[in-house]
């Protein structure tokens, strides 16, 4: 991500330190160079004529192959849509294109989901296409979601014809004025010159700086005029400059923390991930050797088997995580942003702690926590420049974390992660963790929202980044399904896994169709406990189990409304169920071995098993308690 | 809380205030005045916000007016080092027993009478918004018919232009 971000030079190797690219504002010919295929050589950009000259000649064309050629041009493969009236036109030069594939889905939400999990399981932008009024508004969850988690995607939506708007025409919603509060841009087109201009700015906003949403909306009527294509365009962003250099002497600031503090932890967001920064962070936790903490946004960007991974900090975090942080005296925050399921109640968090808080977005920076020393910049370049900063300052060789270590490794060894097993059912934990183990680390792991997100976020090993997708922020219901689906058409090679809660996967099982008919071949967990879990899990410990509409009556009381086995047979995809923890591995076995059609597990599993550990909403993280009615009891020198 | 005027430099472009207004909106800030314009540069409009904001949030509403894709500077101006001025215009009831009183007030203000009716005035007033606000007060008894209110707007004193700057670094 970071090359992406960094203006190259034509025909210059892009060299992330160099000084001079941080507040010069990227020429056209750079934001055309960020095509996707960067790897590739000459210029990168698969064109279906032959390479551009210096002086491309304009090509006669409407306003709809504009958008075509201009998906082609920026390298898109792969795009998540349904056409409908306004953008119609988009959808007939799309049918010639060779090198844009596109995925019919069965609902926009699915198809908004899908362009997330492709960028997330990729670090490419992920496209999606719908058409205007409801096509568009069905995107309005998938780009909210994309907001909160800073994910790169572009939609493209149709609008009704430019002489209608305003004039609630059918099928009209502003779907610029919709969207502006959850995109990090969004743009309206009306002149079918500014198509290729809007989605040059529009890929370059959405992968640079903190990655998100960018919505393209074209009216219809600028799809069907006539204009000139020639790429690349003219584009024009004088107020878009993002800082990825980090300042030297914030650099220099956080070295001296460092190495003055006794119980320092990395406290790592997802911002790492997105920035392909795992690898230098580990070498900067291994120079360092201080423990670390990776959010539910950032697991895999240490692996879980590194000594120094204290696990998940958080409501449902590891009581080592949670309670690092709490008794830490220097939080090294990179790319993490002091959300309110990882502080808990934000005035008693960390108390004892300084921050330092490396991110990109400066907005970020003291937002919830004031830092002590604000970096901003790419993590990748933060890194780095802590590695070097830290290698050559004596202070730094001499700081010894080691009785801190102890400490830590001592809360991790006497409160691991773990669960009982039931008399009666079959866990979830249990089940999860097979996956996990059954299909290694090599895998995707996409989930829905709720316990089966805790619970996959906890036990399955976690080992590269980008290999667990899920919606952090937005908690959004329906994502696992069409997010595995991105993912596995962006790495086809991959097992990839939906772990999905009964009550999620009714919100967009639909795209099983999608991945039938396209040969998507995804795999499916169901664990169903036959309620809305989480939910079922606070009317436990809070409303005196008082069951209030969670009951989804999908396994329990002899009711399978709907039977997942016959739903995945009516689909077309390979239905098991599992009922007992003796099918577990063998059901999992012949998921893994189903490459022809996607797998849908149906495990029931017991309606009564809860996350654990948890930090009550609201109170201070001091309260984890790491079973129901168990605290961690604090002996030592606490 | 403590009022704060920022100068917003942005680009003319079609929504660019639903943006910003927005922002403001959905992140809990209040503006307690807008004002908007295109500058010397046509391509180039400027907002005076006048919000009303602790020294942190403050630094929220600058750091998140920076992230729009639209916003080319956000600068705050210093009440002394600046010079800010709004207008209003207020019609107020006024007979033959009160019309002197309300002239005289006008005149020691050097506001100015835009209107006459046979039992109103209406009044023009320039100036800092505190000067507004005393002559306002002033005019309260006599009875304020109907009351309109610019935004503020202010500008750095000195030879120094945020918008050359901008420009530049753009």
């Amino acid at each position: 991500m970071a090359s992406d971000r960094t203006p190259s030079r034509t025909n210059e190797s892009v060299e992330i330190v160099s000084d001079s690219v941080v507040p010069v504002k990227p020429s056209p010919a750079d934001i055309a160079q960020h095509a996707q295929h960067a790897p590739s050589p000459q210029g990168s950009r698969p064109r279906p004529t032959p390479a551009p000259g210096p002086i491309p000649t304009p090509e006669q064309v409407t306003g709809a192959q504009a958008l075509v050629k201009s998906l082609e041009a920026l390298g898109v493969t792969t795009v998540f849509g349904i056409p409908g009236g306004a953008i119609l036109p988009a959808y007939d030069p799309l049918m010639d294109s060779t090198l844009v594939r596109h995925i019919l889905v069965r609902h926009e939400q699915g198809a908004g989901h899908a362009a997330e999990g492709y960028a997330a399981a990729t670090g490419r932008v992920g496209v999606c296409m719908a058409t205007s009024g409801p096509g568009a508004t069905n995107l309005v969850t998938p780009l909210a979601d994309a907001y909160m988690d800073s994910v790169p995607i572009v939609a493209i939506t149709g609008q009704v014809a430019s002489s209608s708007i305003g004039t609630d025409a059918f099928q009209e919603a502003d779907i610029r004025g919709i969207t502006l509060p959850i995109t990090k841009h969004n743009y309206l087109v009306t002149d079918p010159s500014q198509i290729s201009r809007a989605l040059a700015e529009a890929f370059h906003i959405a992968r640079s700086g903190r990655p998100g949403p960018v919505l393209v909306d074209i009216s219809k009527d600028a799809l069907q005029g006539a204009t000139t294509f020639s790429w690349p365009p003219t584009t024009d962003l004088p107020g878009y400059r993002p800082v990825t250099r980090p300042h030297s002497k914030q650099i220099r600031e956080a070295t001296k923390l460092i190495a003055a503090s006794k119980r320092p932890v990395f406290y790592i967001g997802g911002g790492v991930i997105r920035a392909e920064a795992s690898e230098l962070l580990r070498t900067l936790v291994d120079l360092t050797q201080i423990p670390v903490v990776t959010t539910l946004m950032a697991r895999g960007a240490v692996p879980d088997t590194h000594p120094l991974n204290l696990g998940m900090p958080g409501m449902h975090g590891t009581v080592a995580a949670v309670t690092a942080l709490q008794k830490s005296d220097l939080l090294i925050t990179i790319g993490a942003r002091f959300d309110d399921r990882v502080t808990g109640q934000l005035s008693t968090f960390a108390p004892g702690a300084k921050v330092i808080h490396a991110d990109i977005d400066p907005a970020e920076i003291s937002k919830n926590r004031v830092a002590d020393v604000p970096i901003v910049g790419d993590a990748k370049e933060v890194i780095a420049d802590l590695i070097e900063a830290i290698t050559g300052d004596e202070a730094s060789q001499r700081a010894d974390y080691s009785a801190w270590r102890a400490t830590t490794k001592d809360w991790q060894e006497t409160f691991p992660l773990g669960y009982t097993k039931d008399d009666e059912g079959l866990s979830p934990q249990y089940v999860i963790e097979r996956i996990g183990v059954l299909s290694g680390p090599e895998a995707v792991y996409a989930a829905g929202v709720g316990q089966h997100q805790m619970w996959a976020a906890q036990f399955v090993r976690y080992e590269r980044p980008n290999a667990w997708l899920n919606s952090g922020g937005a908690g959004t219901m329906g994502y696992s399904v069409p997010a595995a689906m991105g993912a596995k058409v962006g790495q086809p090679d991959r097992v990839v896994w939906a772990i999905d809660g009964d009550g999620c996967f009714q919100m967009t099982n639909q795209e099983l169709a999608t991945c039938v008919i396209n040969e998507i071949p995804i795999k499916v967990a169901i664990i169903n406990n036959s309620s809305l879990g989480m939910v079922r899990q606070w009317q436990t410990l809070f409303y005196n189990e008082r069951y209030s509409n969670t009951d989804l009556h999908t396994s329990h009381n002899q009711r399978r409304v709907p039977d997942f086995v016959k739903l995945a047979d009516a689909y077309g995809c390979a239905g098991i169920r599992v009922e007992t923890e003796a099918e577990v591995d063998v059901a999992i076995q012949q998921a893994l071995a189903i490459n022809d059609r996607p797998v849908v597990i149906d495990f029931v599993v017991n309606r009564d098993a809860m996350v654990w550990p948890m930090v009550p909403s609201g109170v201070s993280n001091d309260k984890i308690r790491n079973a129901r009615g168990e605290a961690p009891v604090w002996d030592r020198e606490e | 809380m403590s009022k704060h005027t920022l100068s917003v430099l942005v680009e003319n472009k079609p929504g660019v205030l639903a943006r910003i207004a927005g922002l403001f909106s959905r992140r809990g800030f209040n503006i307690d005045s807008l004002a908007v314009g295109p500058t010397e540069h046509s391509d180039i409009s400027r907002m005076t916000v006048v919000v009303d904001v602790e020294d942190l949030p403050l630094e929220q509403v600058t750091k998140q007016l920076n992230k729009l894709v639209e916003v080319l500077k956000v600068v705050e101006l210093d009440p002394v080092a600046s010079v800010q001025s709004q207008v209003i215009l207020v019609k107020v009831r006024a007979d033959v027993t009160t019309r002197s009183h309300i002239l005289e007030t006008v005149e020691l203000f050097r506001a100015h009478v835009v209107d006459v009716a046979h039992d109103s005035l209406t009044i023009e007033c320039t100036g800092k918004a505190d000067k507004v606000q005393a002559l306002l007060l002033l005019l309260e008894p006599f009875g304020v018919r109907e009351l309109v209110q610019s935004g503020v707007v202010g500008v750095g004193r000195g030879p120094r232009s945020i918008t050359d700057r901008s420009l530049r670094t753009a």
